[in-house]
């Protein structure tokens, strides 16, 4: 079948809006990419210059130990880890008990969750949160970072979801073989739900590694700030003018991100839409 | 009976001990500090009934805030919509290179507000920016972005979008994707043109995510959105990008009104409550629409 010439004129409209829209959306990383390279005095040669005119990676190196980058984005790394754990743990131990069970209080506890879907605690909670923080002593550590976010409405509900889509009968049949709950749990329901779990998995580290107002505040010491702190160190630090480091500083804390969507998009895509769009 | 009458409880254990602990409790502390002066220590404490409530809106500067927050809200979502719809709708087609188009558009989203304030910092610099210099270019003149009162709020709201852009892009993608052929074929033999098709027919079918993307990047513009302020402006010049979420901020940890901002927090929490009503209350019903 031949195009029409209408059919024509769209493909070709399309395709330019697309590269426009999609320049626009990059320009900001290639500009970055491209500056973290660059000589201080190349930053700022006017006209400014969009490519740098060598490739050294001694910006890199430079913001590394500019703020101490390396722990940061171990602390990071560690929080996002552990919080992310935290959430799918309680997450589906939560999601079992509201898709497998019949309990006196389900759906006043149900109501108790669902109320806090909407409300983003880490910032409407941000004071009362900071004073239960430092009278438990927890102010700099890595408790504060990681334990009120290791359970979330959300994952629960995602969970639970999928959990009610596997047939009643599996369930059944490991009651008549004598499969205790925890059993069912661990060799029935995850095992199923292993894509579920993994998306959320990856939405929850992205999620908690580019957590911002909270360690900004929860932690003093440079040794125990997140990388986001860092980005905000490097740019209101000493070198504040020094375009290339804070580029190649900024770039190597979103590398983990990047890299984890490059690598898993359809998934990471998949389960965002997921996560939103509840029953 | 090994599926013990305990179980479910031993199951919901974890995740209502922590929302108990570190969002129920810090709530309800939060409401009870509001009506209470509390010394920045927080050693003393006396019952002032709604003072602070009272002290909040005779504060101008709470206002300039709660105004700042709607202009920034409003005309962030609503370029947010439209541009996220317009451009699925672009990604919904099956043409050359649609799926790097796609990786590209998508990746502002796996940055943290943060890392987007620093790379709009940079760009708008007005030495080394590359913005600046292309406006200069045209019109002849160039302007200090962040330090000049319009044009700061206007670069964070610029910012933002950037930023906030792809999670609408996904949703109305995903929503389109899912829309039957059939009824995209009805709508070509009734003679319907692509304009036509794309406001009065995917449009209204997909309006359950629009209502979901409304509310959702209302939250994030009223909480998110701190990042990309606090690297960009700090909320100056004058106060000119002071979000509520900002001026919460500055007035708990940097001037130590505790008892004020625990009624700033009450006040973002009545907000948050009403718009998760409204979202209960109307969207949910709309949401069945396969």
């Amino acid at each position: 079948m031949r195009k029409s010439t209408r059919e024509k004129v769209n493909y070709v409209f399309v395709e330019i809006g697309l590269i426009i829209e999609s320049f626009f959306m990059f320009l900001p990383f290639i500009l970055a990419i491209s500056m973290s390279f660059m000589e201080p005095t190349e930053v700022f040669s006017y006209p400014p210059k969009f490519f740098p005119s060598s490739i050294n990676f001694k910006n890199y190196i430079t913001a590394i130990q500019l703020v101490p980058m390396g722990r940061m984005l171990f602390n990071s790394l560690l929080v996002a880890s552990f919080t992310t754990l935290g959430k799918l743990i309680t997450g589906t131990l939560a999601a079992y008990a509201f898709s497998s069970f019949q309990f006196k209080g389900k759906n006043i506890l149900f109501s108790t969750l669902f109320v806090t879907l909407f409300l983003p605690a880490e910032t409407v909670m941000i004071l009362p949160l900071f004073m239960l923080m430092s009278n438990l002593g927890w102010v700099n550590t890595y408790w504060a970072l990681i334990i009120p976010f290791t359970a979330s409405a959300t994952n629960t509900f995602l969970f639970r979801q999928h959990f009610m889509t596997i047939p009643r009968s599996l369930e059944d049949a490991a009651k008549i073989d004598g499969a205790s709950a925890m059993q069912y749990f661990f060799k029935v329901l995850v095992p199923l739900s292993g894509p579920i779990i993994a998306g959320a998995a990856i939405i929850n580290f992205v999620y908690a590694w580019n957590m911002y107002l909270w360690p900004l505040i929860v932690t003093m010491q440079d040794d125990m700030r997140t990388v986001q702190v860092g980005v905000k160190m490097m740019i209101s630090g000493e070198s504040s003018n020094n375009w290339g480091v804070i580029m190649a500083g900024t770039l190597l804390v979103a590398l983990p991100t990047l890299i984890i969507f490059f690598l898993l998009q359809d998934l990471f895509v998949k389960s965002l839409v997921n996560s939103g769009l509840k029953e | 009976m090994k599926w013990g009458k305990y179980t479910p409880y031993l199951l919901l254990a974890p995740t209502l001990i922590i929302i108990a602990l570190f969002i129920y409790w810090p709530a309800i502390n939060s409401f009870l500090m509001s009506f209470y002066k509390i010394s920045p220590f927080g050693n003393k404490k006396i019952y002032a009934g709604l003072d602070n409530y009272i002290k909040l809106f005779e504060n101008e500067a709470y206002w300039d805030a709660l105004k700042i927050t709607i202009i920034y809200i409003v005309t962030t979502v609503i370029i947010v919509i439209i541009l996220g719809y317009l451009i699925a709708q672009l990604l919904d087609n099956k043409v050359f290179g649609v799926r790097i188009y796609r990786t590209l558009i998508f990746v502002p989203y796996v940055i943290s507000f943060t890392i987007g304030g620093a790379l709009w910092t940079f760009m708008l610099n007005p030495v080394a920016g590359h913005v600046n210099y292309i406006l200069s270019r045209i019109t002849g003149e160039s302007i200090n972005w962040l330090n000049q009162v319009p044009y700061a709020l206007i670069s964070v709201i610029v910012a933002s979008v950037w930023k906030m852009l792809p999670f609408s892009i996904i949703f109305y993608l995903a929503g389109l994707q899912s829309i039957s052929e059939s009824i995209i074929e009805s709508s070509l033999i009734d003679g319907a043109n692509v304009w036509q098709r794309m406001w009065k027919i995917k449009f209204p079918i997909l309006s359950p995510i629009t209502f979901y993307l409304v509310i959702m990047n209302i939250t994030n513009g009223m909480f998110e959105s701190f990042g990309i302020i606090d690297i960009m402006t700090r909320g100056g010049p004058l106060g000119s990008t002071t979000t509520l979420i900002y001026k919460l901020y500055q007035d708990a940890f940097f001037f130590q009104k505790t008892s004020l901002a625990a009624a700033e927090s009450v006040i973002l929490f009545i907000i948050m409550s009403i718009i998760t009503f409204l979202y209960f209350r109307f969207g949910e019903k709309r949401v069945h629409y396969q």
